[in-house]
């Protein structure tokens, strides 16, 4: 594997959607507030599909709409149109799994009264220490 | 970036809408505009909405808290080394003779007129060929939906609590 320019050229555009990927994972891994996880999430899957996209594209090539309708023109060049496909789809599907995600968080306020993550582990805690507390009364007793 | 250090989430909220018009118009560079349309009006629109409506719902600051930044920072530069690692055998962007390119897209890039007559490659694929999926893709909306409705139809009104 050599390291010449063109190769470095030709993969910059990943690298940079992997960085981009990367800071949505250390959002979703270091911040505690659940509203900003899902933000994080979003970047997250948002440069997913950038690198998913950059496959499919063509160097000079054009939007997979046909210029011409009798198709098979060989001079035009198009970027591959399934990717764009899959995409589509996963981008639907990903504001499903938000709207979920945000739901859940509403009710974990509505519950807890907070939407940090270390409150919220502080309390259940607290919890589980008050139950383990009355089951051992409840077996010596 | 920003989002990091920002303790306000509306602003945090609205940069991410802008994140995603900026993605939109990558997705056109590249040429799925088809894509770009959909992050657009989804990405930008829908879903900064429903966050803003989450933010209103719950809290509108974020609690300045010293978590471990530590772990978090080795985890990320790991997994981003392993997958700079995978992309080294990868083609060059852009390339004509990149395993993508060579089987199925140009196949369907010329026969999608001639069954569908529809000259949008994409939207022929995404509803004739791939209909399944995409139904089942509704599938998806319709169960998400479901549960959100479930989820937030046992709240306590917002007249129970004051």
């Amino acid at each position: 594997m050599e390291l010449n320019l063109n190769f470095i050229y030709g993969h910059l555009p990943y690298w940079l959607f992997i960085i981009l990927m990367l800071s949505g994972l250390f959002i979703v891994v270091s911040r505690g507030n659940l509203i900003k996880k899902i933000v994080g999430l979003n970047i997250f899957q948002t440069s997913v599909f950038m690198f998913y996209i950059s496959i499919g594209k063509m160097k000079g090539g054009t939007a997979p709409i046909l210029l011409d309708k009798a198709a098979n023109n060989s001079e035009v060049i198009y970027s591959n149109p399934l990717p764009h496909v899959l995409i589509l789809t996963a981008i639907v599907v990903g504001i499903a799994t938000t709207a979920l995600g945000l739901a859940l968080i509403i009710k974990i306020r509505e519950e807890y009264n907070t939407v940090e993550e270390d409150d919220i582990q502080e309390m259940d805690e607290k919890d589980l220490k008050a139950y383990n507390k009355k089951n051992v009364l409840e077996i010596n007793g | 970036m920003m989002a990091l250090t920002l303790n306000h989430l509306f602003a945090v909220i609205m940069l991410s809408g802008a994140f995603s018009l900026v993605s939109a118009m990558l997705f056109v560079v590249m040429d799925a505009v088809d894509v770009a349309f959909t992050e657009a009006a989804v990405g930008a629109g829908v879903s900064t909405v429903l966050m803003l409506a989450t933010m209103a719902l719950t809290v509108r600051i974020q609690k300045d808290t010293k978590k471990p930044i530590l772990f978090p920072l080795i985890v990320v530069c790991l997994v981003g080394v392993l997958l700079i690692y995978g992309t080294l055998d990868m083609p060059n962007f852009g390339a004509f003779d990149s395993p993508a390119q060579l089987h199925l897209g140009s196949k369907y890039l010329s026969i999608t007129y001639k069954d569908m007559g529809i000259p949008n490659v994409v939207t022929g694929i995404l509803a004739s060929y791939r209909g399944y999926d995409t139904l089942g893709e509704t599938v998806v909306v319709l169960t998400a939906g479901l549960g959100v409705i479930l989820l937030l139809s046992s709240l306590k009104g917002r007249k129970d609590k004051e």
